[in-house]
């Protein structure tokens, strides 16, 4: 083994050993214990397999997968996380495309500040932000004070606590994923190629739509994808905005795990939350390839 | 091209109202903070009592001490790892498993937290039972999960840091006969000092911010604060949450400027 060899080795080791343990193996601890059965002792799990008189006895149990599939919850869970993440998709980029293209097209001596207020709400604590929307949202929160001083409304609005509290807390939390790499996108876009379509006599928005658009879209495919993965996992804004009238698939993992401790569940729930976002993730890899050539 | 006065004006607005979205929720809990009264959405004066109140609460200041314990645990293990990480990914070329170990390291990115804090909690049972370590779960496995989604974000900032240096560099500190360690501490290691400081900040202040990993790693008595803060928010708003967030926003958005400004200067 050559020197160099042995010092490549010696960079590697921790990592290798750090990845090896806290990532990988927690990974197939999960799908082992999502094959195993409910027990009563503590951890409350008879793992699935055994060694038992030198050779080792297996007890596969397959009943989280059919509760998985026939319980009306699990489904409902689901499709929940996916509908809300999707509608916070669509919301953010109706909000985030027109921050960033006016962010793109600011003076440049500006653009560094613009940047960081972005970036700023994303180092604050999320806990601290997702609570401030319960002093607004609530019922005789800011919001509503407002509404009524205006006399907007006459009656208070029950906001906290449903499917709308939940949305406002998702938008508002993931807005700065999707403005980032989008205006990331846009900044490097070559504006001249407006300045040819308006020569050409195409007006603003149609230069828009033939142009801007489509060179911008790689970066608006990251960020939704930067949006919506993390969003189909999120918990904290469920549960505090949402209560329990929209229970999301985290929340109904994190209901088996504390609530009910049945370990199996959960871990069955948290490998199809694995396996359903995997798939928006190789987008997300094919994505960011695209715009790293842009 | 000349953007024209009607353009300026709409330009202005989204920005002013997205910004406004963005902030006005964190300057609620700021203004409200100094609200004198307990009733948290009527304003009946100025006061800065709940900032008093917080610093003889206890429970708060234990909190406070475990997390920043914690956090400070966690940046540098996320640094050192990271460091070693990001210099094999930017460095080796092709090694073996270069994809199985780019993708553990990314794995935290993309993982939803409610995942890598359930299968982080079962590797620790597994492990108590196994080989009797960790015993019971605390402030000692806190750390080991905060280090590990942190390593992923660490070695973003780091490797892209490497990435950017001449290899020229280190290959001349060797042609002038510095051993390859040497040559990392001399010439490479002060290049990317500032992006240290930066992954370092912000494993710091994702440690110090991490609720739904640690509910899932933690044992009795190791309340970090967003634990505490999550079950008093649960029994509604109250106006020394109020002080407490307004706390951490300012020293979070100190934290945010600095490595901010240790990135641009790294380039």
């Amino acid at each position: 083994m050559s020197a160099a060899t042995a010092r490549r080795r010696g960079v590697l080791a921790l990592p290798w050993i750090w990845l090896g343990l806290f990532v990988a193996a927690p990974f197939v601890i999960v799908l082992a214990i999502s094959l195993s059965s409910a027990g009563y002792g503590s951890p409350p799990i008879d793992f699935f397999i055994g060694w038992q008189n030198g050779h080792p006895t297996f007890n596969i149990n397959l009943d989280s997968f059919e509760l998985l599939a026939s319980d009306q919850l699990y489904i409902r869970g689901f499709l929940n996380s996916i509908a809300i993440a999707g509608l916070t998709t669509l919301l953010c980029l109706l909000v985030g495309y027109p921050m960033a293209y006016v962010m793109a097209r600011a003076p440049a001596r500006l653009q560094p500040l613009l940047v960081m207020l972005v970036i700023l709400p994303f180092w604050t604590s999320s806990l601290i932000r997702v609570y401030a929307w319960i002093g607004i949202l609530k019922e005789n929160g800011l919001l509503n004070g407002l509404l009524l001083h205006l006399g907007l409304i006459s009656q208070p609005l029950v906001i906290l606590n449903t499917p709308i509290a939940v949305q406002i807390g998702m938008v508002y939390a993931y807005l700065p994923f999707l403005v980032l790499p989008l205006y990331a996108t846009l900044q490097k876009l070559d504006w001249t190629l407006l300045e040819a379509a308006a020569d050409l006599g195409a007006k603003p928005w149609s230069a828009f739509f033939r142009v801007t658009l489509p060179l911008s879209w790689p970066g608006t495919l990251a960020g939704a994808l930067l949006v919506f993965v993390p969003a189909s996992g999120e918990y904290l804004i469920p549960e505090l905005l949402g209560s329990s009238t929209l229970p999301m698939i985290s929340t109904v993992l994190w209901t088996e795990f504390f609530g009910n401790r049945d370990w199996p569940m959960a871990s069955l729930i948290a490998v199809m939350l694995l396996l359903v976002l995997a798939i928006p993730l190789l987008f997300l890899r094919g994505g960011q390839a695209t715009a790293g050539r842009v | 091209m000349r953007v024209s006065r009607g353009a300026k004006i709409a330009g202005g607005t989204v920005l002013g109202l997205g910004y406004a979205f963005l902030f006005a929720p964190i300057l609620s809990v700021i203004v409200y903070s100094f609200n004198e009264s307990r009733l948290v959405t009527v304003w009946s004066g100025f006061s800065t009592k709940w900032y008093g109140e917080l610093a003889h609460d206890d429970r708060v200041l234990n909190a406070l001490r475990l997390s920043l314990g914690i956090a400070a645990f966690a940046a540098s293990g996320a640094v050192i790892i990271g460091t070693m990480a990001a210099y094999a990914l930017a460095r080796f070329g092709k090694f073996r498993g270069k994809a199985l170990f780019s993708g553990l390291v990314a794995a935290p990115l993309v993982l939803p937290e409610v995942t890598t804090g359930l299968s982080m909690l079962l590797l620790f049972v597994l492990m108590e039972r196994l080989i009797g370590w960790p015993q019971g779960r605390g402030a000692i496995t806190i750390a080991i999960a905060h280090v590990t989604f942190a390593v992923a974000y660490a070695t973003v900032i780091i490797r892209s840091r490497i990435a950017s240096l001449d290899p020229a560099l280190e290959e001349a500190a060797a042609d002038l006969g510095a051993r390859p360690f040497a040559a990392f501490v001399a010439v490479v290691l002060p290049l990317i000092a500032p992006a240290l400081a930066a992954a370092w900040l912000l494993s710091f202040s994702l440690s110090l911010d991490d609720f739904v990993i640690t509910a899932f790693v933690t044992g009795p008595g190791a309340t970090t604060l967003p634990l505490l803060i999550f079950s008093s928010v649960k029994l509604g708003v109250n106006p020394e949450i109020n002080a407490l967030g307004t706390l951490i926003v300012g020293v979070a958005s100190m934290v945010a400027l600095t490595a901010t400004l240790l990135q641009r200067k790294s380039g």
